[in-house]
């Protein structure tokens, strides 16, 4: 395989979530974190989940991912029945979970490592390729403790795109940074996403995030995890989290999700 | 270069202290010899070969328990935090012998093997492989679990995870559990040196003993700055490039 060809960006996925359901025993409490959960996600589409703790985002992402089972319903990419996790799909956590073991450039190799048919040369090229797009190519042989929140979570995207997968699922990958650098890192990461189209599936409680970045906004209610509204944003990008147009979708967005919330007070297991 | 002139001025002084007690003559000269006579000793036994003969001998006794407890030790605590069944089992032994004082070990290793070098051998094996054992487990079972679910989404799993994710972030325990495994495994060996005299070789601990026994104070000292000179060589040579690398990547205050 030629370097060329493996920095061909793939066709992007097409997801599928079917009347999942998902319950979680915790002692003698039975959680009800997903209740029949449809959503169907288009090749190259950037959906933000939306919506209070505990309703089962982080759940769903990580059943796309195949990192957790369902009790009930199905989830494919590409009409793939997804059963485990696969380069296909890669992750990005809040934490950075970056491994401290290993330098700038390691971190970014490590999936590279997994990926046949790569020479060695092939492999620093194509890492240090990424390390370009996220900006830290100056940074390859720093240790991940020198590194800033929002510098970590750029490496962290790196090495999620490094072996070119074909759908990205991000878990409030910004949720620890300050304000000035999560509004430097959407403008990176919708400059990114349209150099490299990947399906995004993206978890936020940040309303505004979600609306800056998504083609769709899902909504979600606790107990039982439900979808119970979705917005189509429908702004031009590149999209600016101050603009009043964005503003006013996440006003509207907010309201929704508080009035679902507020329903769902009284307990409905 | 400061720090050199400093460590070296106070050993100067610690030196030229001793020497003004023993001058002061509150002690006799049998029970206190000064440097110098002390110096003179570890000349002699240098010239003459004692002294590295002894070092050898026990170095290698060292060597051999030691390493083969890492080599046993680490494998043992990477599949006690894998399987429950070894923790409940295995895992309880090792956490019971290790806090065993290693000197413990002397008697029986006498009795089952006889003045021998196997003797030496088992007890050094003892003072090493259970702490590695603990530290190794619990190193492995003290990693975020994060670490593990971001390796299998890259596609890392099973014997790879293990490998490259789950023992490079337990390397700060794995090497604490080899520094107090080195500093058990050198404890129970001079102890059992002391104890015994082994026909495979005289090590320092029966230079040592012979010291006592000849009531060659200037032996006595001697011998013991010799093991305080290789333990610091040892702590600088075994372990400061592992901690280096640890505070390094880890970014941990050195
Ligand atoms: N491994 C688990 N064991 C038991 N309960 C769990 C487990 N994982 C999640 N849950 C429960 O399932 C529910 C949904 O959790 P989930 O993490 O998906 O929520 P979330 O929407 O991501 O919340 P947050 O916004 O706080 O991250 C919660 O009530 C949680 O306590
Ligand atoms: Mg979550």
């Amino acid at each position: 395989m030629t370097l060329d060809t493996e920095l061909l960006n793939p066709p992007p996925a097409k997801l599928s979530v079917r009347d999942v359901s998902k319950r979680f025993v915790s002692g003698a409490r039975e959680i009800h974190a997903l209740d029949h959960v449809s959503l169907e996600i288009g090749e190259g589409e950037f959906v933000c989940l939306v919506g209070p703790s505990g309703c089962g985002k982080s759940t769903l992402l990580n059943i796309i991912a195949g990192l957790e089972r369902t009790d009930g319903g199905d989830v494919s990419a590409e009409g793939a029945a997804i059963s485990a996790p696969g380069r296909e799909r890669m992750m990005m956590f809040q934490e950075s979970a970056l491994f401290p073991w290993l330098d700038v450039l390691g971190n970014v190799l490590f999936g590279l490592h997994l990926k046949p048919g790569l020479t060695k040369t092939e492999r620093v090229a194509v890492a240090r390729h990424y390390l370009k797009l996220v900006g830290l190519e100056k940074f390859e042989r720093a240790n991940v403790h020198e590194l800033s929140g929002g510098m970590k979570q750029r490496v962290a995207l790196a090495r999620a795109l490094a072996p070119n997968p074909r759908v990205l699922l991000m878990d409030e990958p910004f949720g620890a940074l300050d304000a000035l650098t999560r509004e430097q890192l959407y403008g990176d990461l919708q400059r990114i996403w349209a150099e490299r189209r990947k399906t995004i599936v993206f978890v936020t409680h940040n309303v505004r995030e979600a609306v800056c970045l998504g083609d769709r906004v899902v909504l979600f209610s606790p107990h039982p995890g439900r979808i119970r509204e979705e917005f189509v944003i429908d702004l031009p990008r590149p999209r600016d989290i101050n603009s009043v147009e964005l503003a006013r979708y996440s006003t509207r967005i907010t309201a929704a999700l508080k009035n679902h919330t507020a329903h769902n007070e009284e307990p409905s297991e | 270069m400061k720090r050199l002139i400093i460590a070296l001025l106070f050993f100067a002084s610690l030196l030229f202290v001793w020497e003004a007690l023993v001058r002061a003559g509150v002690w006799s000269a049998v029970l206190l010899p000064s440097p110098a006579i002390v110096a003179r000793y570890l000349a002699d036994a240098a010239l003459d070969g004692s002294l590295w003969d002894a070092s050898l001998v026990t170095l290698r006794r060292l060597f051999a328990g030691y390493l083969t407890g890492i080599v046993l030790g680490l494998p043992l605590g990477l599949l006690t935090a894998r399987f429950r069944f070894l923790r409940d089992t295995l895992g309880l032994v090792a956490l019971g012998l290790q806090t065993l004082p290693s000197v413990c070990w002397v008697p029986l290793a006498l009795l089952w093997f006889g003045q021998s070098e196997t003797a030496m051998f088992f007890v050094v094996l003892m003072g090493t492989v259970w702490s590695m054992i603990i530290a190794t487990e619990n190193g492995v079972r003290n990693v975020p679990p994060i670490y593990a679910r971001a390796a299998l989404t890259m596609g890392s799993k099973g014997l790879h995870t293990w490998l490259r994710v789950l023992l490079p972030a337990s390397l700060p325990f794995v090497v604490s559990g080899m520094k107090q495994g080195w500093a058990f495994a050198w404890r129970s060996l001079m102890a059992a040196e002391i104890y015994v005299t082994v026909l495979g070789g005289f090590g320092l601990g029966h230079l040592l003993h012979y010291g006592r026994e000849l009531n060659a104070m200037e032996q006595v000292i001697g011998v013991m700055v010799v093991i305080i000179a290789i333990g610091l060589l040892a702590d600088k040579a075994l372990f400061s490039p592992w901690e280096r690398f640890l505070h390094k990547r880890w970014g941990t205050a050195s």
